[in-house]
């Protein structure tokens, strides 16, 4: 048996092959990743339409899955289950979606940060934590509001400080 | 649309976005980068204080540009200092920047550590939640000596609230991941089990994963959740769509978790108390059920979900291997997707379908699905679905279908991705020799192979068929007419020419009677191919010719002239020069009768096991278990065969007993033809140069019949220039690159290494092999570290047994810190 099977990377690119995204759950230096990102590129932006969505590279397998101009790659030991690492692509993808409204490629390059923030609440250290939509995006939601708060708090400061009075 | 509104947008960010993607050129955008960064330099180094805002826009710049690809070496103080804010936002930006940008450098480690720590304490879950988070995704041993306490205590708090408590499981996951040594599981392990209880389906989730990893180092430990499981994964299966609520996705109940259980029980036989066994089976008839139901909904995600289930479940049914009806169902299901229309499905078929292969219950019923496959690997178009196909067909051979099978294999290889036929080449190979009935067909196979993909037929395939011929009488004739045959052949791989040379050089003979392959004809037809032919093909040619030259003395004067050419006797390669000229002298001097004594036929190989299959094994995976087990085995055989019977002790056949038994000449200080002892950067040379010195610098006792007073080795060193003396530094030169092998071997002992190295811990396990068929007594062995070494190295050796049996081996474990 071998053991713990957990999730490698994952990478979003687009048909241009530029990249968006890339979460690594295991310690690779920095030039290891940008190889393994080279090469696992080419070799996804060459697999034609009909083709099956998963395909075995070096010793790992390879889910992926189109949506619209972005490619969303994931890379899982070979021993691990297919077909719900799909539905892992298609959970996360719904999750962009609400939370950005449609979701377009536009969003995550502007917005990466949350892109990252969101895949945390929905995955950690490689493995899935919490799997209703509610809830992952309750506690994004949550942060977001923290974050109002934060703003407003700030604001009057700096105009005092504009008239000089502090 | 770029959701500038939610939350803080940070202007200033989006607008550097923008000027990078208007770029019109690399140039532009590297020029765009580098003024970015100086702007963000100055800020850092300004004296004006800046504020949470814009350092949070800062980083994040910073971590924009990294994640474009271009390094970034400044930043993290900033990033740590965002870590104490208090503000949300701030504190998610630092913790993501440090998480992918991870440093080494232990201030920085201690101060984010630090903030950490004060995190995860400040009960704030949200703040808990980012810490948790970051652990996770750094998960470096620092952190692990850090918070491998803690973060167990959080998971198992009844206050802690469960968002907490699931990012806690995966995170305490993480860190024994990476440093299992730092994650103590006795205290708590009931508690965490318990936690499958849990009625939030995230936390379930969160704690199977958790249990599932380090159920596999601690079975026994966790045994407890197997019950658990089952009646946790029973009430799911069983609920209709509408209970899990907002944990049920496209009509399926809790897919995640289905499989995520699954996977758990996979880590345990099947269970021994009837009432769980049996609620299990129920269990994976009613998933087994459900995939013959109409499905709820048209999309592929409800079906996907649906069958990531049933497919865990089937591995789990192959995995226990023990309810026939289970398997003979699961068998069928998988035979319907084999038609499917979905590639995905076809594909998972396949692959699952190998391992039913290998289960007794089910390999019948998978072979009758062999027509399906066989037409997958015709029809297929997507080459991975192929490469399955060619898989299952491997692994449902037997000896009924065994001649289909490789024919088809050939067929395919005709037209096979160039990437894939070596890995065919060695399944044929294997397939053939384990299923051969009639080696003929064997002998035709392999030179089918050659014919078809010669390129890739590696050597281990035709030294094969050459061992196997040798050994069978039947099949010589056989062999020698169809090479011949096959040589005629206007255009043929040099494959064929060496397996065609080395045979018909051997059995050339059983065919010389037939006008058509008569001596002069097969010796023509070999040297037609001469020219053509690489350096070691031509020198295996040449040693068919002497040995032509032995079969057949009429065609003596012919072959010789040939030798006598210039292009053989003047030749640019040192080895063809050496053969044509000792041949030609051998065969003008010999007389007849030294002549066959010396080309005698081969003797039958000793049978051993086929490096195909270790070939193969090395291909499939970096498999290095099998790899180290295969060199350990080697190693003893290699002992038990190549042991060398002493002569009785009293003549003096062994060196005088001054030599030392070692015959190694240096004492232990200095290393002989030392190794650049300049490198000691490289460490690993080092310690092995002086380290396995001392150890080859054993001090064996004296047995019994040896004179009392044995010397030690550096006593004893004799000065006279020992030939074993080189060979020992050969073997430990080979350390530098390989962690086992033999260190040295005279008559009397073996000396074998094997060692294993993380970080700053090794571990060495000596192994002395008495090659004797006496025992040894009073052996002793001294494990001497260098003085230059001592202050680094730290070595603890157990102490060795002081009998050794005859032929038996006796191990010594060395600690190196």
């Amino acid at each position: 048996m071998p053991l713990g099977r957990q999730m490698q990377f994952m990478l979003l690119f687009s048909r241009q092959g530029k990249l968006r995204l890339q979460k690594w759950y295991v310690p690779l230096s920095d030039k290891e990743k940008k190889k393994i990102t080279r090469e696992l590129v080419q070799t996804v932006l060459a697999r034609k339409p009909k083709m099956c969505s998963f395909l075995e590279w070096r010793d790992l397998k390879i889910v992926y899955k189109r949506y619209a101009s972005l490619y969303f790659c994931w890379a899982i030991e070979d021993q691990d289950n297919e077909l719900i690492t799909l539905e892992i692509i298609h959970r996360y993808v719904e999750l962009l979606d609400k939370y950005f409204g449609s979701v377009c490629e536009l969003d995550i390059i502007f917005n990466f940060e949350k892109a990252y923030f969101i895949l945390d609440e929905f995955l950690l250290g490689g493995e899935v934590q919490e799997t209703s939509k509610k809830n992952v995006l309750k506690a994004i939601e949550q942060a977001d509001l923290l974050q109002e708060d934060a703003k407003e708090a700030e604001t009057p400061r700096s105009v005092l400080e504009e008239i000089g009075l502090t | 649309m770029p959701a500038v509104s939610k939350g803080d947008g940070m202007r200033g960010l989006a607008v550097f976005i923008s000027d990078i993607r208007n770029c019109k050129s690399k140039e532009a955008e590297i020029k765009r980068i580098n003024k970015e960064l100086a702007n963000i330099r100055s800020k850092f180094k300004g004296d004006k204080a800046l504020d949470g805002y814009s350092k949070k826009k800062y980083v994040c710049k910073l971590l924009f540009i990294f994640l474009l690809g271009h390094d970034i070496d400044f930043g993290h103080m900033e990033a740590v200092n965002l870590l104490s804010s208090n503000k949300y936002t701030e504190k998610q930006i630092g913790y993501l920047f440090i998480s992918v940008l991870v440093n080494s450098n232990s201030e920085l480690i201690r101060l984010i550590n630090n903030a950490i720590k004060n995190d995860l304490s400040s009960r704030n879950p949200t703040f808990m939640g980012l810490a948790l988070h970051c652990i996770a995704n750094v998960g470096s041993r620092e952190m692990a000596e850090a918070f491998a306490g803690e973060i167990p205590r959080i998971l198992v708090a009844g206050d802690t609230m469960d968002s907490v408590k699931q990012s806690a499981a995966l995170c305490l996951l993480r860190l024994y991941r990476t440093s299992p040594d730092l994650v103590l599981t006795n205290e708590w392990t009931s508690r965490v089990v318990h936690l499958l209880n849990d009625q939030h389906l995230g936390v379930v989730t969160a704690a199977t994963s958790l249990i599932t990893t380090l159920a596999q180092k601690n079975p026994e430990e966790f045994k407890t959740s197997v019950s658990l499981a089952v009646s946790r994964l029973s009430r799911i299966v069983t609920s209709a769509s509408t209970d899990l609520q907002d944990y049920t996705y496209y009509f399926v109940p809790a897919p995640w978790l289905s499989v995520k259980l699954l996977r758990l029980l996979q880590c345990y036989p099947p269970p021994e108390d009837p009432a769980v066994r049996g609620r299990l089976t129920e269990c994976l008839e009613t998933i087994l059920n459900k995939a013959q139901e109409p499905p709820k909904s048209k999309k592929v995600q409800h079906s996907n979900a649906k069958n990531a289930v049933l497919f865990e479940a089937i591995s789990l049914i192959i995995y226990h291997d023990s309810e026939p009806n289970l398997l003979v169902r699961a068998c069928n299901q998988l035979g319907q997707f084999l038609q499917h229309r979905e590639t995905n499905l076809r594909y998972l078929a396949l692959e699952s379908m190998c391992t039913l292969a290998s289960s007794e219950f089910s390999h019948e019923a998978v072979k009758t699905h062999i027509e399906t496959v066989i037409n997958a690997l015709k029809t297929e178009r997507d080459v991975s679905v192929r490469q399955r196909a060619v898989d299952l067909l491997y692994a449902m051979c037997d000896r009924s279908n065994a001649q289909q099978i490789v024919a088809e294999m050939l067929n395919y290889l005709e037209t096979a991705d160039y990437s894939i036929r070596e890995e065919i080449v060695l399944k044929v190979a294997i397939l053939a020799e384990k299923y051969a009935v009639d080696y003929t067909w064997y002998v035709d196979t392999i030179l089918n192979l050659i014919r078809i993909a010669g390129d890739y037929v590696s050597e281990e395939v035709w030294y094969r068929v050459i061992q196997i011929v040798i050994n069978r009488d039947d099949v010589q004739g056989y062999a020698a007419k169809t090479v011949f045959e096959a040589l005629q052949a206007p255009a043929c791989h040099e494959n064929l020419v060496k397996v065609g040379g080395y045979i018909l050089g051997e059995f050339g003979n059983l065919i010389a009677g037939d006008p058509r392959s008569s001596p002069l004809i097969q010796f023509n037809l070999l040297h037609s191919k001469f020219h053509l032919c690489s350096v070691p093909t031509r020198a295996l040619l040449l040693s068919a010719y002497i040995k032509f030259i032995n079969l057949f003395p009429e065609i003596k004067p012919t072959i010789q002239d040939v030798l006598r050419s210039d292009s053989q006797l003047r030749n640019a390669d040192v080895e063809l020069q050496q053969r044509a000229v000792e041949y030609l002298r051998l065969s003008s001097i010999a007389s007849n009768d030294i002549l066959a004594t010396v080309l005698e036929e081969m003797p039958p190989f000793p049978e051993r096991e086929s490096s195909i299959l270790a070939k193969l094994k090395k291909k499939k995976g970096p498999g290095t278990v099998t790899d180290l087990e295969d060199t350990k085995k080697e190693k003893n055989n290699s002992d038990v065969n190549g042991g060398i019977e002493p002569a009785p002790v009293s003549t003096a056949s062994t060196p005088s007993p001054s030599a030392d038994l070692l015959g190694l000449g240096a004492p232990s200080t200095t290393s002989p033809g030392a190794p650049p002892a300049a490198s000691s950067d490289n460490l690993l040379v080092d310690v092995f140069a002086d380290t396995s010195l001392p150890v080859a610098a054993v001090t064996t006792g004296a047995e019994d019949n040896f004179s009392s007073d044995v010397p030690t080795l550096s006593e004893g060193a004799s000065g006279e220039p020992d030939p074993s003396v080189h060979d020992a530094d050969d073997a430990y030169y080979k350390f530098i690159c390989k962690n086992n092998g033999v260190l040295f071997e005279n008559q009397l002992l073996q000396i074998g290494l094997k060692s294993e190295f993380r970080q700053n811990l090794g571990r060495m396990f000596i192994f002395y092999g008495n090659k004797m068929s006496s025992q040894f007594q009073n052996f002793t062995s001294t494990l001497i570290c260098s003085d230059e070494l001592k202050a680094s190295l730290n070595l603890q050796s157990k102490p060795v047994e002081s009998t050794v049996d005859g032929g038996a081996q006796v191990q010594q474990v060395v600690n190196i810190e």
